[in-house]
């Protein structure tokens, strides 16, 4: 492949910017850590989850969500078998204080836990107008609190509902996959909560990692996946019905 | 030198021009925190700041740490797998002090029924009575020891 001159100069740019990527490594809260040797995602398993709650509570106290408002929450679905594609669904305070006995009869129940699907290509970065939501290179999607004006046009963007308007901080706030325990090497509070292990923190750059094997041996799913957003949230059993 | 007569006027443009690029730079230098670029287009610090929040859960290596013999009484059971703060709480405050602050010791009454209370949405083969009519007023700790509860200890599967 040869280049002439007009092809040099206008490469040059691009290599130039991308040369701060290629300088981007390691924040120095965690000396250890460095973002470009991760990949995050988590492994949902709806045959495991039993409603407990404990993965809101915990995210709750973790993070200091208000009451009311959740990073994380739990849904019950009900899916009668003549109706598969209108479940009703309910989710008392989202889970945090487990789910009474189903007065519903008939079809099948199942809880389905919902967080932050981390996009790829998340919708929320792309409508936020001044560059406070942003994604990491160990595949986080971040909000800049101190960027962010609260104009809420990312909570309604993210087609999964994840995000919401923090009360008093006036900011919009989402799930950042306990990124001050990732980084630090530990699991995230929901996933470390759960008694099941039906939430299972996952790193998909390590090899180590046994999503790998699970991925490779179960049919798993992400959540809409028509809108091409790239979720790494794999639900493992999900069915047809959630949306 | 007649052919640029009227120079002075494209010196006094360029000075303009000069002068507004000048300041836009600096103005853009005085703006843009230090940090942003640092990792991409966003500003470093913000990474800083969102991960140097503190702990409240501690994660169940550091509780395994000073408590092995909980853990090896917990690894032989049913709930081997259930982490130690999932029914104890938030206690990263207690590692790093244990002498001064003591976890209180959760009530079974409300903590096992929260998972094991019936539910038709739970998963078929997951370990769930109705409370009442199963523990007959009783605590859950008079037949099960809940850091090992098996199924020997009284309680029927």
């Amino acid at each position: 492949m040869t280049l002439n001159r007009r092809q040099i100069l206008l490469l040059l740019p691009a290599a130039a910017v991308a040369w701060d990527f290629v300088l981007a490594g390691t924040p120095d809260e965690a000396p250890n850590y460095k973002t470009t040797e991760h990949w995050w995602g988590m492994l949902l398993d709806i045959t495991k989850c039993i409603g407990c709650g404990n993965c809101v509570r915990a995210c709750a106290m973790e993070n200091n969500v208000p009451d009311g408002y959740f990073r994380t929450w739990v849904e019950r679905y009900h899916v009668e078998d003549w109706h598969i594609e209108n479940p009703s669904v309910d989710s008392p305070n989202g889970g945090k204080d487990g789910f009474p006995a189903s007065d519903k009869t008939g079809g099948k129940n199942f809880f389905v836990p919902k967080l932050c699907n981390h996009c790829v290509d998340s919708p929320c970065t792309q409508v936020c107008p001044v560059g406070a939501t942003f994604h990491t290179a160990d595949g986080v999607v971040l909000i800049d609190y101190n960027y962010c004006l609260g104009c809420r046009y990312c909570i309604q963007a993210c087609p999964y509902g994840c995000r919401f308007f923090h009360p008093q901080r006036h900011t919009a706030e989402k799930c950042t996959l306990c990124y001050h325990r990732i980084t630090k090497g530990l699991t995230t509070a929901c996933c470390e909560n759960c008694p099941t292990g039906a939430r299972q923190l996952a790193d998909l750059k390590n090899p180590n990692d046994p999503i790998h094997a699970f991925l490779k041996t179960h049919t798993v799913q992400v959540l809409k996946p028509h809108l091409a957003t790239g979720a790494k949230m794999f639900y493992n059993g999900l069915d047809g019905s959630v949306r | 030198m007649s052919k640029f007569k009227d120079s002075a006027h494209l010196i006094r443009v360029a000075a303009v021009f000069l002068l507004g690029g000048v300041a836009f730079i600096v103005l853009r230098a005085a703006v843009i925190p230090k940090s942003f670029g640092e990792y991409g287009p966003y500003r470093g610090d913000a990474l800083k700041e969102i991960s140097s929040q503190p702990l409240r859960y501690a994660g169940h290596e550091t509780c395994e740490g000073c408590h092995p013999d909980v853990l090896e009484v917990k690894s032989k059971g049913v709930h081997a797998h259930v982490n130690c703060e999932a029914c104890h709480g938030p206690l990263a405050k207690h590692a790093d002090d244990p002498a001064s602050v003591v976890p209180v010791l959760p009530d079974v009454a409300q903590l096992c029924v929260r998972c094991h209370a019936e539910n038709s949405a739970k998963p078929s083969g997951f370990p769930q009575v109705d409370a009442k009519e199963h523990a007959q007023g009783q605590s859950c700790k008079t037949c099960h020891q809940p850091h090992s509860p098996g199924f020997d200890a009284g309680g029927k599967k």
